[in-house]
């Protein structure tokens, strides 16, 4: 227990440092691992936890993002106040979304949240609503100062604000998934008839599943707009909703920690492929996939769970 | 002897330094100029990837033969699969860590639109963005920007005043894609109407997403227009073309510049079938018969077989990013050995009827402090069912 103390220290400590040691270009990216980061807990919740596949989640990222950019741009509000509305909004559309998707299963749900996902930008092109989302054009945020004085420039601050929000969402989904709510939702993945024998309301925990994992990912799309500057429907296309998914696979399912491992897969990996090769970064962003999968079947993290075990009982 | 030797030395030393001052920014020095660019070589859009490579090949062409006023270009470009978060990370990357001398060809208006500001406020330039927006010539509020191509507004602006003169008494349909592009187009043409705007009978709008167009035009020939503007992308210009003759509509058809590939659109839509299209061209369509022989479009061609074998013949996309090449070397050698950012900018805005080889007789690049557009000509040409014949003066600025 102890030793665990001592290693979040650590890593909270180098998460501290780093922007200092690092040019900014730099602590702007590692403001993407955490709001990736985020988001891949919030798909955690619903596909590691409670075993329901969403090919969609960048829709719900989207809509995080474009809370926050319209209340920003057209109303004024203060970058910080416009995430708990993300939060609530996303919360929302995720439990309504939810409950008809209940009836689903498997495959078939993973086809309803693939069809969200390939609506979303589009919905967001739709002329009528288009003085609010600029339409194509999509809109432009300014980026945050520090507040009082701070002596931080604006990624520097932005990442702080980031690393915040990021820690607090962890703190929650922590508290949220190793208790009773945790074991429900498990206990409805693996064995579904068992659960509500014992009395878990099935479907309301899966809604409300589907409710907390759209409001994480909702925080993390809202950070990300305020991070990148601009939101525009061409930045939330199906493939962000696949490379979530893939970013919880690869980092580990039904882990918490592997959500981070994740994000930094996501953000850096087609960076690194784009260097090898320019012709086929996507066939690299491939290779990389299938070898972490393969040496990694429990992904990132289930690989240094085991790691650790074994060292323990050597 | 000696003291005059001595003289002649002490007056270079002094005279060497005020004539050619060399003055850097970040990303240039005595040997290399270091150049950004993002492009879709992934991604929906990974066909406008040509681009990207066209330009690093003529980069390596440039630098050997001897690269421009003794420096070389070190070209560096990422892939930013045509996904605004990505090209803004990938923008910054250039300016802060690569620390580019400016921004080049950066593609794709949503792109380019997300680092709009961020260049702008580095101060780095964002030069010659591979989009018709017409956003990009605002030399006021955004002065670190400068487009490249006859923006959407004032070709469609050239069709407006063409209908006016020869049919003034016009019917127009319209049919045009539901985004920036297709509105920037729709824009044009209504200014260029000005109070005849009235002509225009009948709007119609397709979404990328649509599987044809058939419905459209359908509608289009029903509101009984004589004069058709064709405002779509390739794939759908293909299909507009087909079904207009199909279905025996024969208005006089204007087809906007983005879409007039021969192999990649005419001939899909049916040669005979495009027979009379008006269009507006600037640069020389390398699978346009007259064009064979061409002295530029010959050299382009040896360009290609040498320095991107891999690169289609075909595709004007290549002699697009073959010409864009052209061009910024013509910027940097006017720079001379002051290689600032802001010198960039001013030779940007300098140019004054600069003829690239590939673009059409009597089209030139000319831009000036208040105007930001290099390319605003360009003549009007109709398909006879093998070549585009050019007719008309050249026309726009």
């Amino acid at each position: 227990m102890k030793k665990n103390i001592l290693l979040t220290a650590v890593v909270l400590g180098l998460a501290c440092a780093l922007p200092f040691l690092l040019s900014n270009y730099r602590t702007f990216q590692l403001t993407l691992v955490l709001v990736y980061a985020i988001a891949l807990l919030g798909l955690n919740i619903l596909t590691g936890y409670s075993g329901q596949i969403s090919l969609g989640h960048g829709a719900f990222y989207a809509l995080g993002a474009y809370c926050t950019a319209i209340l920003m741009a057209k109303a004024g509000v203060p970058y910080w106040a416009t995430l708990p509305v993300a939060a609530a909004v996303c919360f929302i559309a995720g439990f309504l979304f939810g409950l008809p998707a209940l009836r689903l299963e498997g495959l078939y749900l993973a086809l309803a949240t693939f069809a969200l996902g390939v609506a979303m930008p589009q919905l967001l092109k739709y002329h009528h609503l288009e003085q609010w989302t600029g339409g194509v054009q999509g809109i432009v945020i300014q980026k945050p100062d520090a507040p009082f004085g701070l002596p931080l420039n604006p990624d520097r601050w932005l990442y702080f604000f980031t690393l915040a929000v990021a820690i607090v969402m962890f703190l929650l989904a922590r508290n949220l998934l190793r208790g009773r709510i945790g074991r429900a939702l498990i206990a409805i993945r693996d064995q579904h008839v068992a659960a509500e024998a014992m009395g878990v309301h099935g479907a309301l925990y899966k809604s409300a599943a589907f409710g907390v994992s759209a409001l994480y990912t909702g925080v993390a799309g809202a950070l990300g707009a305020i991070a990148v500057q601009f939101v525009a429907p061409d930045s939330f296309n199906i493939f962000l909703s696949l490379v979530l998914l893939v970013g919880i696979v690869v980092g580990g399912l039904a882990s918490i920690s592997g959500a981070l491992y994740g994000a930094f897969f996501i953000q850096f990996i087609p960076n690194i492929a784009d260097e090898i090769s320019k012709a086929a970064p996507w066939a690299i962003f491939g290779v990389f996939m299938i070898g972490f999968v393969y040496l990694m079947p429990t992904g990132v993290a289930g690989a240094i769970r085991l790691l650790t075990a074994k060292r323990r009982s050597a | 002897m000696k003291r005059s030797a001595v003289f002649l030395v002490v007056s270079l030393g002094l005279a060497l330094p005020a004539a050619a001052q060399k003055k850097y920014d970040p990303g240039a020095s005595d040997g290399e100029i270091k150049i950004g660019n993002t492009n879709p070589y992934s991604g929906p859009a990974s066909a406008y990837g040509t681009i990207g490579k066209s330009i690093a090949a003529y980069f390596k062409m440039l630098n050997d033969q001897g690269g421009i006023n003794g420096r070389k270009v070190t070209f560096i470009t990422y892939d930013d699969s045509y996904s605004p978060p990505k090209t803004v990370e990938m923008a910054r990357k250039l300016v802060e860590q690569d620390e580019v001398l400016f921004v080049f060809q950066t593609l794709g208006t949503p792109s380019n639109t997300a680092i709009h500001q961020y260049m702008n406020m580095k101060k780095v330039p964002q030069m010659h963005v591979a989009t018709g927006a017409t956003k990009w010539n605002d030399p006021k509020g955004h002065p670190w920007t400068m487009g490249w191509q006859p923006n959407y507004q004032s070709e469609a602006k050239i069709y407006a005043a063409h209908v006016l003169k020869t049919k003034p008494n016009a019917k127009i349909a319209v049919l045009y894609q539901n985004d920036d592009y297709g509105k920037d187009y729709l824009k044009g043409l209504h200014d260029g109407l000005g109070d005849k705007k009235s002509m225009i009978v009948k709007e119609v709008s397709y979404e990328v997403s649509d599987p044809t167009v058939d419905s459209q035009i359908v509608q289009l020939q029903a509101s009984g227009a004589d004069v058709f503007f064709n405002i779509t992308t390739p794939k759908f210009a293909a299909m507009a073309i087909r079904k207009t003759y199909d279905i025996g509509w024969k208005p006089t058809q204007y087809l906007n510049n983005v879409s007039i590939g021969i192999k990649s659109v005419l001939e899909p839509a049916g040669l005979e079938k495009s027979v009379g299209l008006i269009t507006l061209g600037y640069l020389k369509e390398p699978t346009d018969k007259q064009f064979e022989k061409d002295a530029a479009i010959v050299k382009w061609r040896e360009f290609m077989k040498k320095y991107y074998p891999d690169g289609s013949l075909i595709d004007n996309l290549n002699v697009y990013g073959y010409s864009v090449g052209e061009t910024i070397a013509q910027v940097l050698r006017q720079c001379g050995d002051n290689l600032t950012r802001e010198n960039v900018m001013k030779q940007a805005a300098s140019m004054r009827g600069f003829r690239v080889g590939t673009l059409l007789p009597g089209v030139a690049i000319s831009t000036s402090s208040d105007d930001f557009a290099p390319i605003e000509a360009g003549q009007l040409q109709r398909f006879d069912g093998k070549e585009w014949v050019r007719f008309g003066d050249v026309v726009g600025k």
